[in-house]
């Protein structure tokens, strides 16, 4: 298992506000690696400068062997590597099936092959499937956050990059996202979750980083930091 | 018969800025801007499509295709040089910076073309329509401009609603870091709708100047502005709502010259826009805006 997303001595800031004050992280194929932090901490800037929305200051990423630091945004895609932003995303005006067809974009392995990922999209998330031309601005917070997962299926990546699925949603669709994340990752797909819900990322991950302030507090085994008592004081209520 | 042969001028006239409307409000919709040079194109093509005809000689068909072309080339070229630059700058900046293109335009042509009018022959050859034993007659160019307009407004949404470029167009005036996220390239997206807008401007120019034949530097600035109000009144960055709002200024106009006052008809399209606005102030058919958790 090498390294599938290496970041190196990031920073990134806005203006004068310094939010990524040099982190450092992998994340390797197969995993699940969560990104876990307070409101604030700079997990969305994170994940911003990776998929190039924001420029970094300085520092180094690397994603399958391609260096990410200089590439424009809309190329990163076709490397296999894709985001389901903060706050869904959807496009809201599309129908369901539109926003899938955005997810296929840049794929050029012909009409069938796109038609049959469709199904396969369908399968995982059913819901989606009855409001196909259903407008995404019509769709509930829950089924807004399946269909931005499965429009970033739709580019068959190797990695995805998550950003707090799970806000916003009742336990129940909270449980129900993260099953469907621990499937995509059993098909083979590398996650970086990035959540405040610690303890549920924890639950499902392999392994962790602690982002404090634009800094990595704490790293490692998810287990042993979901076991910690400084992870548990501060993020897990005691 | 009196009547109906205004409504029908006017549904001409109002075709015609709802396909310069439609300039306005995509550039609108996928960059955010007012492009307020947007009318100046229209002249640009009236002069290009003169200059091939008239003084070349060649004919009408030429003479719109080379003013298509042209005009699309100055859209792409004017989004490059002076909006891109500006994309994360205040959008006053933005705007400064598309009436001073709009005035660098109008000079340009006075500087080319000089300041007398030239007269636009028309490109449509068709005889005039005689209905009800000549009562009323529609000129050939009231029909090719309602037919032609009606054509590029179909063509225009059946391909923004029904192909994959189109709906890119859509994602991309919703959310360009969301589009970003998919490949979708943002900056090629804006030229295409510079250019798609530009063409159109350059089609409404032809047709702006076989009804109407005189022709000078300033010939698009009222054309333009009218189709801004129209593509506000439709509802800004609504491709239907442009439509609307088009046709709908072309009928209030054309109606209100005839029977109020042709003095101040145009003071009477723009309190229209204002009551409409002030019932509904994102336009017609425009998105209220409103969160959705
Ligand atoms: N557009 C912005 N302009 C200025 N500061 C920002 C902007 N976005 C985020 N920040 C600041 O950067 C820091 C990190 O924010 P963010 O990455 O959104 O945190 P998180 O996703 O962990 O909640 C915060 O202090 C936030 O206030
Ligand atoms: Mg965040």
């Amino acid at each position: 298992m090498g390294t599938m997303l290496s970041v190196r001595d990031l920073h990134v800031s806005y203006g004068a506000i310094k939010a990524i004050k040099g982190i450092s992280f992998d994340v390797n194929e197969g995993e699940i690696v969560t990104l876990i932090g307070a409101n604030g901490a700079g997990k969305t800037t994170t994940l911003h400068a990776i998929s190039r929305l924001l420029h970094a200051e300085s520092g180094e990423i690397e994603f399958c062997g391609h260096s990410l630091t200089h590439m424009e945004a809309y190329k990163i895609i076709k490397l296999g590597l894709t985001q389901v932003p903060e706050g869904r995303r959807v496009f809201a005006n599309l129908t369901v099936q539109q926003n899938l067809e955005m997810g296929a974009y840049t794929r050029t392995d012909g009409p069938d092959a796109i038609a049959a990922d469709y199904e396969m999209v369908f399968e995982r998330l059913p819901r989606l499937k009855e409001r196909r031309r259903q407008t995404a601005g019509t769709l509930s917070g829950g089924e807004q956050q399946m269909l931005a997962i499965g429009r970033a299926l739709m580019c068959r990546p190797k990695m995805l990059l998550l950003d707090e699925p799970s806000m916003g949603l009742s336990p129940l669709l909270v449980q129900e996202i993260f099953h469907i994340i621990q499937d995509i990752n059993k098909d083979g797909v590398t996650v970086l979750l990035v959540e405040q819900n610690a303890k549920k990322a924890l639950e499902i991950a392999n392994r962790a980083y602690v982002l404090e302030t634009g800094t990595i507090a704490m790293s490692g085994n998810a287990q042993e930091l979901a076991n910690d008592p400084k992870v548990r004081a501060a993020y897990l209520g005691g | 018969m009196e009547f109906l042969s205004n409504l029908v001028n006017g549904i001409s006239l109002g075709s015609v800025y709802a396909v310069i409307a439609l300039g306005y409000t995509m550039v609108y919709g996928i960059a955010r801007m007012l492009n307020f040079a947007h009318g100046d194109i229209i002249m640009v093509g009236g002069y290009i499509c003169f200059i091939v005809m008239t003084s070349l000689g060649l004919p009408s068909i030429v003479g719109i295709l080379a003013a298509v072309v042209v005009c699309t080339i100055l859209g792409i070229t004017i989004e490059r040089v002076a909006y891109k630059p500006l994309r994360s700058a205040p959008s006053l900046a933005v705007l400064i910076t598309a009436i001073g293109v709009s005035y660098l335009l109008q000079n340009l042509a006075l500087l080319i073309w000089g300041s007398d009018p030239k007269s636009f022959t028309s490109v449509v050859s068709m005889e005039p329509l005689r209905l009800f034993d000549g009562s009323l007659v529609i000129t050939g160019e009231t029909i090719v401009t309602i037919v032609v307009s009606a054509i590029i407004m179909a063509a225009l949404t059946l391909f923004v609603n029904r192909t994959k470029v189109g709906h890119a167009m859509l994602a991309v005036s919703e959310d360009k870091g969301a589009a970003q996220l998919m490949g979708i390239n943002v900056n090629a997206t804006i030229s295409l709708t510079f250019a798609i807008g530009s063409a159109l401007a350059a089609v409404a120019g032809v047709l702006l100047c076989s009804a109407q034949p005189s022709l000078l530097p300033t010939t698009g600035a009222m054309p333009g502005i009218k189709a801004f109000v129209a593509a506000v009144f439709g509802g800004i960055g609504s491709i239907p709502g442009a439509m609307i709002g088009g046709v709908l200024l072309g009928i209030i106009e054309i109606l209100s010259k005839y029977y109020i006052s042709s003095q101040i008809s145009d003071a009477i399209v723009f309190a229209v826009l204002i009551v409409v606005l002030l019932v509904r102030p994102a336009g017609i058919l425009g998105k209220q805006i409103r969160e959705k958790v």
